[in-house]
């Protein structure tokens, strides 16, 4: 479901911006603040409600994004313990539909959508034939003919592509995401502050299921998923609604503290949570055995994608593990940075970055199995210099219950 | 806003002199592009600095910018509230929020950067620059 959180690629500085670090080892941190809406950008319905809250817009896999609004670190606090409000319309969306819809979703995917209840989501990875990731993303069932994919932003095409590509089942395939917007409220206060709003009972939809209901009199998927590992909803609607819908969110949350909150507090939420980011996490290069994944990638449900290979690496063993990080002293390693383990470069930091609600600074890499045992040392290297860590456990953060 | 008696330079550092001794911090502008500072990493006393190098880095959550020096001269000391918070860069950039003192080597350099109304109109450019 992840979107493409995280400033990795390389955008040109227009003269005046400060000046950011250029990391000669091996990605630049750059941040384009303020970015003029421009004709390349694609942007969500509620792009203008963004900047007339004067939000710090940024380039976002192409899309026109609010980064933060009031700062990251409030917006983390916000969702930690009351409420945040995230515009999440840049996300897509494919529904399939037919007699061949399940035989179609168990085929690109590695995780087994037979298991799965009228109303029921679950989180899942769609796959190349060489068992890897061409994104990860969450698989509704709609009915016993009809299957809704929420995929990331920057890959919605490539993975529209990819399924029909693979579609001999002649299931209906539609690339959706223009006909919705999707806003997510997360937070110990979110779901009073969505109740407000509608006569559905919120309460008893269990995690990880939806439904459909009419919040401010509109017809919405309600679903009781998010990407914060936090309480919350995600509710996804016919975009003429979305400023509408956004603007009474705010409302019927400014009693609790409720926040507009971008991409940045997205990140860092993420992130303590354990939660995966296309393009650092997984790739097109690395497996669910190697992500920690396993629990989504079921080759006994009949052969996918990429099974074969995958049945094959669970019994050769993985080369490197995806693990947590944590950093020892006050320095923080970044996304990308390397990992050295015992004087010689062994991995890298896939995200990293401070946790602002664990008050720590914390990260994930890939690293040798045989150096991935919890407590071990390692040293990240920071632009040169060499700094302490440890691995830990993951998740690094857990919400209370 | 810009402290009239402070000089500025294109990269968004300000320097404040008492004498031969001068404050350096980043401005307002740098502070609130960078977002919240989580970090920062200085030179240590004694530090020999050259106009125009980088002396250290602040560093915000999502981003990792380097600090040049607007002026050559020694490091005569460090702003320790910084390590423990960072914070106070966003909140007070041009007063508690001073980096370092530096004993400046030739006080001309100091009086070649821009003052605080060259300044202004300088990150009025920028924006407009932004949105041409």
């Amino acid at each position: 479901m992840l979107d493409f959180v995280g400033l990795t690629e390389v955008e040109k500085l227009s003269q005046g911006c400060l000046h950011l670090v250029s990391v000669s080892l091996l990605h630049v941190e750059i941040l384009s603040v303020t970015t003029p809406a421009t004709a390349e950008l694609r942007k969500t319905a509620l792009n203008a409600t963004h900047r007339n809250l004067d939000a710090k817009m940024v380039n976002f896999g192409g899309w026109d994004m609010p980064l933060e609004y009031s700062g990251i670190l409030a917006e983390h606090e916000a969702v930690r313990t009351r409420a945040g409000l995230f515009d999440v319309s840049h996300m897509g969306e494919i529904e399939i539909r037919g007699p061949g819809s399940l035989d179609l979703v168990q085929w690109v995917t590695c995780n087994d959508a037979s298991k799965l209840a009228i109303g029921q989501a679950q989180y899942s990875g769609l796959m190349t034939d060489r068992g890897t990731f061409v994104d990860d993303l969450l698989v509704h069932k709609m009915s016993d003919t009809h299957y809704l994919l929420c995929v990331n932003a920057g890959n919605q095409d490539a993975d529209f592509a990819h399924v029909l590509a693979h579609n001999r089942f002649n299931a209906e395939v539609e690339n959706a995401g223009p006909r919705y917007s999707q806003i997510a409220i997360q937070g110990p206060r979110a779901k009073e502050i969505l109740q407000r709003l509608t006569s559905t009972a919120l309460e008893p939809i269990r995690y990880y299921h939806f439904l459909y209901g009419k919040v401010d009199s509109v017809h919405c998927l309600i679903a009781r998923t998010g990407y914060t590992g936090e309480d919350g909803f995600e509710i996804y609607f016919d975009p003429g609604f979305s400023v509408k819908l956004w603007n009474d969110l705010l409302d019927a949350g400014s009693h609790f503290g409720l926040l507009p909150c971008g991409l940045g507090a997205r990140n860092t939420l993420r992130l303590e949570a354990s939660m995966c980011l296309y393009g650092h996490e997984i790739d097109d290069t690395t497996t669910p055995w190697e992500a920690g994944l396993g629990w989504i990638c079921k080759p006994d449900k009949g052969a996918f994608l990429g099974s074969d290979i995958l049945v094959q690496q669970k019994k050769t063993g993985i080369e490197r593990k995806l693990v947590g990080v944590e950093m020892l002293d006050r320095r923080i390693g970044r996304d990308g940075y390397p990992v050295v383990i015992g004087g010689r470069e062994a991995g890298r930091v896939t995200s990293g970055g401070p946790a602002p609600f664990l008050k720590k600074n914390i990260g994930m890499a890939y690293v040798p199995p045989n150096s991935s045992a919890f407590g071990t040392n390692i040293e990240v290297s920071i632009r040169g210099q060499l700094a302490p860590a440890h691995i830990v456990a993951m998740p690094f953060y857990k919400r209370p219950r | 806003m810009y402290p009239a008696d402070y000089r500025y330079t294109k990269d968004h550092e300000w320097i404040s002199l008492q004498g031969s001794v001068g404050a350096i911090g980043i401005t307002d502008y740098a502070q609130h592009e960078l977002g919240d500072v989580v970090f920062v990493e200085m030179p240590k006393v004694g530090a020999q600095l050259k106009a125009g190098e980088s002396f250290g880095t602040v560093e915000s959550v999502k981003a990792v910018s380097e600090i040049f020096s607007p002026v050559s001269g020694e490091v005569t000391e460090v702003n320790s509230l910084l390590l423990d918070s960072p914070e106070t860069i966003n909140k007070d950039p041009h007063g508690t929020a001073w980096l370092v003192k530096i004993r400046v080597s030739d006080p001309k350099q100091v009086s070649g950067l821009m003052d605080a109304v060259s300044y202004e109109a300088y990150i009025a450019g920028q924006a407009k620059e932004h949105f041409a």
